[in-house]
C-alpha cells in the first residue's frame, strides 16, 4: 500500500501543474501524523528515534563523538541489515516507519523538502500568470513579430507625439508629377537632339504573315518596293505610290520562306519550302527561273552581285549563279541546324551566315563571286541561341552586328578582319532583327517578349536612343527604306509599321546615291 | 602639450555628438518632406546647413513640431532609451502607410554612467558624412514612386521599455507597408552614435 502512496505523491510532485493541494498526502506529512499518533504508544521509541536523527546529523561529520553511539538505542531495535555498526551511524534512515516495509528512506527534514515545494509550486504559479503562453507561442509570437517588422520589438515601446504637424493646405498636388516620366528605361543623353515620333507613321495589316523566328519574309528594294511574303503569296507595296501589286501565289502546301531583292531592285529572288529558290522579274511580273537544289525549305536568301546564296533547314548553304544554266556554284556545309540568317557584307568580301545551332560562320568571298571554300574562316560560338539577325555596317566594312534569340538576347558586333566581338548589348529580349542606319550611325533591333518594341541605339556608344512600342506581337523582321529614313517593322500581330524615325538635314546626301549600273542586266535574258 | 591639442580639437563630446544626431534628423526630415512634395514647395526657403544647401520649412506648426520631438529626443540619446525614430508618410483619405524613413540609432560608445563620454572623431568627417547622407536623400526622388495623394507625415520613437513617457505623448502600434521595398542609404557614426537611414515604400 505505502508503495503506491510514495509513487502518487510523486506524480503529484513531478506534474508541476499546481500545489499539491489534491491527492493523497504526501509521505513525510502521513509519516508526521503517523509519528505524532505513535507518540503515545512508543514514547520510549520516538524519543531514542529522535535522538538518533540528532546523532546522525551530528555523525555526518568525520569525527564521530563516541558518547553517540554507546547512546544510540534504535539500531539494536531494528533488524540489522547492513553488516557494521559504522554503517549504521552514518546512514540515519535505517530507522523504520511504522507502517513500511524494508526500504530505505531519506531524512527528508535534512533536505528542505517543504521548501522546495513551496518554490516548485510558486514556479508553476508564475508559468500560469498573465502572459498564458507556453513556450511554442512565444516563439512563434516572436517571428512573426520578426518577420513583420525586421526585429524583435517586444524590448521596444512605439512612442508617439500626440500633437500632430499639420496636413498639407487643402487641394495641394504633389508638383513632383513632372519629376517622373513615362520613359521606362533611361535614355541616352544625346537623343534630344533630333525629334524621334514614337508612333509609327503608317501601318499596313500583313495578314497570314507566318509567326516563325527562321523565316525572312520583308525585304524593300532599291527601287523603294517593298516585297512581303504573306503566307503563300508575295505582295509588292509601293511605297512611293501606296499600291499594291500580287507578285506570285504558290500552289498547294508550299508556301514562301524568305524574300531577297539584287542589289538593283529589279529582280527578286523567292524561297518555297519545298526548297526550290524562284527568280521573277518584278517590272513585267514574270518568273525567269526556278533554281533547285536544297530539298528542305529555304529560309534564308542573300544576293552578292549576281550571286544569289541561300540557306536550307538542313544547314546547307548554296551558292546559285544566275548566269548559267548549270546554277549550282558552290555547297557549303558548315551548319548543322536550319540556316535563318545569311548576310553578304556590302563590298562581297565577306558572307555571314547564323543557324539555330548557335553558331555564326563567317565565310571569306570575293566581291561578284562565289567562296570555294568548304570551311568557314572564323566559327563564332558566342551566341547562346539562333543567330538569325544579321547586319553588314554599311560604313565601316568588316563590322557585323549579330543577334541570338530567346536564349541569348545579346547583341554582338564582330571585327570580321579579325575575327573579334568588340562589344556587346545585353537587350532583355529575343533580337529578331537588326538594320543599320547610316545617317545617324544607329543600329535599329527588333524585339520579342516581353515589350515587342523596337530599340534605336546608338553605335559605337552603345547607348539606347529610343524604344518604339507598339506591336503586339514580337517584331519579326525589319527593312530600312531606300532613302533611309523609315524602318519598317513587320510583327507577328499581322501588322507591318513604319516608323519614320531618321529624317534628317542630310536627307538630300544620302537621296544623291547613285545607283550603280546593274552587271546582271546585260547577262540575262 | 601638442599631444593634448590634439586631443582637444578631434574630440567629440556626448552633448556634441547629441547635437549633431538631432541635427542631421531635423535637415534629414525636413529635406525629406520637401523632395517627397508633402508640402508645397513654396512653403520651404533654402538655408546653408552642413555646406549643402538644405529646404526648411517656413511653416511655424511643422517647426514646432519639429522642435518639441527632437527636444524630447535629445533627453532620450542621452540615456540611451531611444533606438530609432520612424518618419511615416500616409495617405490622408485612406490612412495607409505610403512610405517610412527609418533612421536607426546604434551606440558605438556606451555611456558607463559617468558623463564623460567622448569620441575622437574629427567633426569636419563627421559633418561630410552627413553631407553625403543628405544628398544621397535628395536623389532617392529618381526611384522612390510618386506620393500621388495628399499625404501628412509623423514621427514614431522606437523607445527602451525603460523610458519614461512625458505629457502629451502615447504608445502606439507599429506601421508597416504592404509590399514594401527597402533601401539602406549611407549611414555615418559620430564615434558616439551611429545613424542608419532606411527608406521602406511601396513597391508597385
Amino acid at each position: 500500500m505505502s508503495q503506491f502512496a510514495f509513487i502518487n505523491s510523486l506524480n503529484s510532485a513531478v506534474k508541476m501543474d499546481e500545489p499539491i493541494t489534491r491527492g493523497p498526502i504526501p509521505r513525510y506529512e502521513k509519516r508526521k501524523i503517523l509519528e505524532s499518533s505513535n507518540l503515545n504508544s512508543s514514547a520510549a521509541l520516538n524519543s531514542s528515534k529522535n535522538k538518533s536523527f540528532n546523532s546522525s546529523i551530528s555523525s555526518k561529520t568525520p569525527k564521530k563523538p563516541l558518547e553517540h553511539s554507546t547512546v544510540r538505542k534504535t539500531p539494536s531495535k531494528t533488524p540489522k541489515k547492513s553488516p557494521g555498526p559504522t554503517a549504521n551511524a552514518t546512514t540515519p534512515g535505517k530507522a523504520k516507519t511504522p507502517t513500511g516495509g524494508d526500504r530505505f528512506i531519506s531524512n527528508r527534514s535534512t533536505i528542505g523538502f517543504e521548501l522546495a515545494q513551496y518554490k516548485m509550486a510558486q514556479e508553476n504559479v508564475n508559468a500560469n500568470g498573465p502572459e498564458n503562453l507556453d513556450a511554442d507561442q512565444k516563439e512563434r509570437h516572436q517571428i512573426i513579430t520578426e518577420n513583420l517588422t525586421g526585429r524583435d520589438l517586444s524590448g521596444t515601446r512605439i512612442l508617439e507625439y500626440q500633437k500632430k504637424a499639420p496636413i498639407p493646405p487643402e487641394g495641394y498636388q504633389n508638383h513632383l508629377k513632372v519629376v517622373y516620366s513615362q520613359s521606362k528605361t533611361p535614355m541616352s543623353s544625346k537623343s534630344a537632339n533630333r525629334y524621334i515620333p514614337h508612333a509609327p507613321e503608317r501601318i499596313l495589316d500583313a495578314p497570314d504573315i507566318i509567326d516563325d523566328y527562321y523565316l525572312n519574309l520583308v525585304d524593300w528594294s532599291i527601287t523603294n518596293i517593298l516585297a512581303v511574303a504573306l503566307g503563300n503569296s508575295v505582295y509588292l507595296w509601293n511605297a512611293e505610290t501606296g499600291s499594291i501589286d500580287h507578285l506570285l501565289e504558290l500552289e498547294g502546301a508550299d508556301y514562301v520562306c524568305s524574300v531577297n531583292w539584287i542589289q538593283e531592285g529589279n529582280y527578286i529572288a523567292v524561297g518555297t519550302s519545298l526548297g526550290s529558290v524562284q527568280l521573277w522579274d518584278v517590272p513585267q511580273t514574270k518568273r525567269l527561273r526556278i533554281m533547285d537544289g536544297h530539298s528542305v525549305r529555304v529560309s534564308s536568301l542573300s544576293w552578292n552581285s549576281y550571286i544569289l546564296s541561300s540557306g536550307s533547314r538542313s544547314g546547307q548553304i548554296i551558292h546559285h549563279d544566275v548566269r548559267q544554266r548549270d546554277h549550282l556554284v558552290a555547297t557549303l556545309l558548315s551548319h548543322s541546324h536550319e540556316v535563318c540568317g545569311l548576310k553578304w557584307s556590302t563590298d562581297g568580301r565577306y558572307l555571314a551566315s547564323g543557324g539555330n545551332d548557335n553558331l555564326l560562320n563567317i565565310w571569306s568571298g570575293i566581291p561578284g563571286q562565289a567562296t570555294f571554300q568548304t570551311t568557314p574562316i572564323y566559327a563564332l560560338s558566342s551566341h547562346q541561341a539562333a543567330v538569325k539577325a544579321l547586319a553588314w555596317c554599311p560604313w565601316q566594312p568588316s563590322l557585323l552586328a549579330s543577334g541570338g534569340g530567346t536564349a541569348d538576347r545579346k547583341i554582338r558586333f564582330w571585327n570580321c578582319n579579325t575575327g573579334v566581338c568588340m562589344s556587346d548589348i545585353d537587350t532583355q529580349s529575343q533580337v529578331c532583327s537588326l538594320v543599320w542606319v547610316p545617317a545617324f550611325k544607329e543600329i535599329v533591333s527588333g524585339h520579342g517578349f516581353a515589350n515587342n518594341q523596337l530599340v534605336i541605339w546608338k553605335y559605337p556608344a552603345l547607348t539606347k536612343v529610343a524604344e518604339l512600342t507598339g506591336h503586339t506581337a514580337r517584331v519579326l523582321h525589319l527593312a530600312l527604306s531606300p532613302d533611309g529614313t523609315t524602318v519598317l517593322s513587320a510583327g507577328a500581330d499581322e501588322t507591318l509599321r513604319m516608323w519614320r524615325c531618321f529624317v534628317s538635314d542630310r536627307k538630300k546626301e544620302t537621296q544623291c546615291k547613285t545607283i550603280e549600273t546593274s552587271i546582271l542586266r546585260p547577262h540575262i535574258r | 602639450m601638442a599631444a593634448t591639442i590634439q586631443k582637444t580639437t578631434n574630440a567629440i563630446t556626448l552633448k556634441g555628438s547629441v547635437k549633431l544626431i538631432t541635427e542631421y534628423l531635423n535637415f534629414g526630415i525636413q529635406n525629406i518632406l520637401y523632395q517627397r512634395g508633402v508640402y508645397p514647395p513654396e512653403t520651404f526657403r533654402a538655408e546653408e546647413h552642413f555646406g549643402i544647401s538644405i529646404l526648411i520649412s517656413t511653416n511655424p506648426k511643422i517647426h514646432d513640431f519639429l522642435q518639441k520631438i527632437l527636444g524630447q529626443m535629445k533627453e532620450w540619446l542621452v540615456k540611451e532609451q531611444i533606438q530609432q525614430l520612424s518618419l511615416v508618410i500616409t495617405s490622408i483619405s485612406t490612412k495607409e502607410t505610403l512610405e517610412r524613413w527609418d533612421f536607426k540609432i546604434e551606440y558605438d560608445t556606451r555611456n558607463d554612467g559617468t558623463d564623460e563620454v567622448t569620441g575622437n572623431k574629427d567633426i569636419k568627417i563627421i559633418q561630410k558624412e552627413i553631407r553625403d547622407v543628405l544628398r544621397q536623400i535628395c536623389s532617392t526622388v529618381s526611384f522612390l514612386p510618386l506620393l500621388d495623394c495628399p499625404c501628412s507625415f509623423d514621427l514614431h520613437i522606437y523607445a527602451t521599455p525603460e523610458a519614461e513617457i512625458p505629457d502629451q505623448w502615447g504608445e502606439r502600434g507599429p506601421c508597416f507597408i504592404s509590399n514594401s521595398e527597402e533601401l539602406q542609404l549611407k549611414s555615418f557614426t559620430t564615434s558616439i552614435h551611429r545613424m542608419n537611414t532606411i527608406v521602406s515604400y511601396k513597391a508597385d
